[in-house]
């Protein structure tokens, strides 16, 4: 049985329309990276999965059982940890209790403060920091860690590398394989298609809200995903409504 | 969605329906102002009340429904309104020009007490209008010659009561024609459109060059000398204040928040509906003593939470109607279409919404 | 010697309102809500207070051990049933939501209690003073009154810093949508937050009904200004802040009260204005926008 399995997605935003239709599986210690462009509407899937965005159609279902009815909250103490779109500290608090409240869940698990600062090290010397002032790298690491502390099953991670260094995000990607062994399933938002090809399991590419591209990464070549992140050759089952320079492509 | 053309569609301020409105407003008010001579005077003068209800509802609404600025002091002007028609009918104009000549001076007062005001926001500037009606009260009671603690009476009046029910009735009707038409005209203007966006999300509205303080300072003045032309009435009509306290309290700010809230807040129909509404609740409930004004702060609050557009609100949204147009809509004209188009062109409907936004 | 009396009186009145002002703090930090019936929770509580006393014989300090959690469980149900869902609603709702509260609290009083000030007896220590030196006196009462609350504020600031519903009361205050994803159910915190303020307030209208030798209907129309002033004066986000407030607005109040009796409403009132016009980010600078 899936792990998570999402049917038929369709959100929005007041009466603008951010996902169609989205059909999405994640098995047990997979990796599927959701790519497309700003807009595409990775994020509300990821919050819709999250609960932490009510869709207008579809259902999302974990380990077997409809969960659309649940609560963001809810979903968390279930086992759902969503590490959000701009990080999003608490601003106020220190590194360490921004750990702390994210094991409000209260689920058992192997992951505490000290093994999250085993996998993140660059939180060490700064667990006493206010979290305001840390770099953007370094939120991005607190984050993660926060999520990881209410010991999910799945996690969810929206552009974890926005706006940061290359080597930081090395060293993001490099704990980011420690958590991977685990054993929990990940989704991840990503930008970035050679990390994404490396280190991905599955691939979906999402377009103006619709899935344009899905399979297993080994399968998939860099030219066909950038091909459909773009719009370029549409490989799906559903017709967005798109013009090109060239006219229409079918 | 359908692709539009330039050139195939208008945009229409439903002036039929503003023009059928003004005709059959044009003519209750005329039948209105002729009640005098028809209507015995213990009806009339009931309805003065009702008149300088609806023009506080209506104020009050520009400022909250429409400017996003609720405020719970508004009794400051009312009561600078009724003290300072003391201020000039002693000076020798009658009572019936002092209550304009007060709406002025109490608008040229308002102005710098907006600078105040708006320091703060949301709940805090209401605080703050509390603050400041309480201020005003407080220094009004410290002079001898406006009562002091005590209240006084209008020193120079019509002495016959009939005449002076009348021309009372024609001031508190003059006042609320007044009020309803700067109202109106000020909704459908570009200070419309601003204040719906400034309401809608102030932000927003200053990055796309709206003077945002500029535009809720007249706002706050207009309401002002409205609430102020208000209390001048309700002097006129008791021939005097009994009290400061009565005059300052804050249980008009209640009536008003009531009133626009029961009829719809966010919208012209609203606060006179409310207004209405309340009317005829008060004749009924003045027995009740104090109780009727927790029943007023009960419904208020079920009001807030149930029906939060209030009644006409519902009534607007279900069925789609308003007497006082002041949205836009796109309209087709017609045989302008993009020949082969896969349909006709929808009229989408952009009506201002009467809801506030989280 | 006058104005130095005046000061010491100005600081200790101070520590009431900073008293009555704690809880507004504390509702408009974690939730946001300004609480206009905030002054009506405080004369609930002096209210409450009177009928332990006349229907329990309960001494005034006794009783308060049933008016503070009596009034803490409603805030947590006001909030949870009303104010919750008038936060989902917009931003202006709780705001009429409490104003409505504002109104039927003290008219249903009156028609309860009339407006007969029901009294609030301590025995001696309403007019027990120390004399400091000749001319400064200071009433044990207002000394009770402000050492209590400056235990508050410490204890409040330990609780936020120290303990889980502190912290994610912090946490709410920041950023509540992602508390729900730490797994928190946010309204609870926001139940429990208001739960606190109603308690202190009604701690704080208990005193200030000792103080004022007992209680009348309309007093919460009067305290709430008290309240407000305080918490801008001071600055928000600070809760010693509010502190300071109070004591600026506590010594604005003794020294107009020096020169006129009727003065010192009027003065506090006025300082608040000015605090408004010339530093509006209040004594303390913190990074809360009002």
């Amino acid at each position: 049985m899936p792990l998570l399995h999402a049917q038929s997605i369709s959100a929005g935003y007041g009466d603008s329309r951010a996902i169609s239709d989205v059909i999405l599986t994640l098995q047990n210690g997979e990796l599927l990276a959701l790519v497309g462009a700003n807009g595409a509407g990775k994020s509300t899937l990821l919050r819709v999965i999250a609960g932490a965005h009510r869709p207008t159609a579809g259902t999302v279902s974990f380990k077997d059982s409809d969960i659309s009815r649940l609560t963001d909250f809810h979903r968390n103490k279930l086992g759902i940890s969503l590490v959000p779109e701009g990080r999003r500290l608490f601003a106020s608090m220190t590194v360490i209790e921004n750990l702390i409240v994210g094991a409000g869940s209260g689920r058992a698990g192997a992951w505490n403060v000290e093994s999250v600062v085993e996998t993140l090290p660059m939180l060490k010397p700064l667990l006493k920091r206010n979290a305001s002032r840390l770099s953007g790298g370094q939120q991005q690491a607190v984050s993660i860690g926060r999520a990881l502390m209410s010991n999910p099953e799945v996690l969810l991670l929206d552009e974890v590398s926005l706006g940061l260094a290359p080597i930081i995000i090395d060293e993001l990607y490099e704990s980011l394989s420690v958590v991977r062994q685990s054993g929990l399933g990940i989704i991840l938002v990503e930008q970035d298609l050679a990390r994404t090809i490396a280190v991905a399991d599955r691939i979906m590419c999402l377009l103006e809200g619709h899935v344009v591209l899905e399979g297993k990464s080994g399968d998939l070549t860099h030219d066909q995903i950038t091909d459909a992140y773009f719009g370029h050759s549409i490989v799906s089952f559903s017709e967005p409504d798109l013009t090109t320079e060239e006219g229409v492509q079918a | 969605m359908p692709t539009l053309i330039a050139g195939s569609v208008r945009v229409d301020r439903y002036q039929r329906r503003a023009l059928v409105t003004g005709l059959v407003a044009a003519a209750a008010f005329v039948a209105l102002a002729a009640a005098p001579y028809l209507l015995d005077p213990a009806i009339t003068s009931s309805w003065i009340k009702l008149f300088y209800l609806i023009t506080l509802a209506t104020m009050w609404n520009l400022l909250a429904g429409y400017a996003g600025m609720v405020s719970v002091g508004q009794q400051a002007y009312i009561g600078l309104g009724a003290y300072g028609l003391f201020v000039f009918n002693d000076m020798g104009f009658d009572p019936y020009s002092s209550a304009l000549i007060a709406s002025v001076a109490v608008g040229v007062i308002a102005l710098p007490l907006s600078f105040i005001a708006f320091r703060l926001r949301g709940g805090y500037f209401a605080i703050g209008t509390w603050v400041i009606a309480e201020a005003v009260r407080q220094i009004i009671i410290r002079f001898d010659n406006l009562g002091a603690g005590r209240g006084r009476s209008i020193s120079d009046y019509t002495a016959d009561p009939v005449f002076r029910n009348m021309f009372t009735y024609w001031l508190a009707l003059g006042i609320l024609a007044l009020a309803l038409v700067v109202t109106f005209y000020l909704l459908r203007s570009r200070m419309g459109i601003a204040l719906q966006s400034i309401r809608d999300n102030e932000v927003a509205a200053r990055a796309l060059g709206i003077n945002v303080s500029r535009t809720k300072r007249i706002v706050f003045v207009i309401a002002a000398m409205g609430a102020a032309l208000a209390g001048s009435v309700i002097c006129i009509q008791a021939i005097g204040v009994a009290s400061p306290n009565q005059i300052f309290s804050v249980s008009y700010s209640a009536f008003m928040i009531f009133m626009v809230l029961i009829g719809g807040i966010g919208t012209i129909e609203g606060p006179i509906l409310g207004a209405v509404i309340y009317f005829v609740m008060d004749l009924y409930f003045s027995q009740l003593g104090l109780w009727y004004l927790v029943v007023l702060g009960l419904l208020a609050i079920l009001v807030t939470l149930f029906l939060p557009k209030g009644i006409w609100g519902a009534i607007h949204e279900r069925f789609n109607i308003s007497l006082f147009p002041v949205g836009h809509r796109i309209v087709p004209i017609a045989d302008k279409f993009l020949p082969g188009s896969s349909a006709q062109p929808t009229v989408k409907e952009k009506r201002p919404s009467g809801r506030f936004r989280r | 010697m006058i104005i130095l009396n005046a000061l010491v009186q100005g600081v200790l009145l101070g520590g009431l309102f900073a008293m009555a002002a704690l809880g507004l703090s504390i509702a408009f930090g974690v939730l946001r809500v300004v609480n206009l019936a905030h002054g009506e929770i405080m004369t609930l509580g002096a209210y409450l207070a009177y009928l332990s006393l006349s229907s329990f014989g309960l001494n005034v300090w006794v009783s308060l051990l049933i008016v503070v959690p009596a009034m803490g469980v409603v805030g947590y149900w006001v909030q949870r049933l009303m104010l919750q869902r008038a936060l989902r609603l917009s931003e202006l709702a709780p705001l009429l939501v409490t104003f409505g509260l504002a109104i039927m609290i003290p008219n249903a009083l009156v028609e309860v209690f009339t407006n007969d000030k029901k009294p609030l007896p301590t025995g001696d220590l309403a007019v027990q003073s120390i004399t400091v030196v000749d001319g400064i006196t200071i009433g044990v009462l207002p000394l009770l009154t402000l050492v209590v609350a400056i235990a508050l504020i410490a204890g409040m600031q330990l609780f936020l810093a120290r303990t889980k519903m502190g912290r994610y009361m912090r946490a709410a205050a920041d950023d509540s949508d992602t508390l729900r994803l730490m797994g928190i159910d946010y309204r609870k915190v926001y139940a429990f937050a208001m739960a606190l303020a109603f308690g202190i307030a009604a701690l704080a209208g208990v005193f200030f009904g000792i103080r004022q030798g007992g209680v009348t209907p309309f007093d919460g129309q009067l305290t709430v200004l008290f309240a407000f002033e305080a918490v801008i004066i001071g600055g928000l986000g600070s809760l010693w802040g509010t502190l300071a407030g109070g004591i600026v607005l506590g010594i604005a109040h003794a020294i107009a009260g020096q020169i006129s009796p009727d003065l010192p409403l009027l003065v506090g009132n006025l300082v608040f204005l000015a605090i408004l016009v010339f530093r509006p980010t209040g004594i303390v600078r913190s990074k809360v926008a009002a």
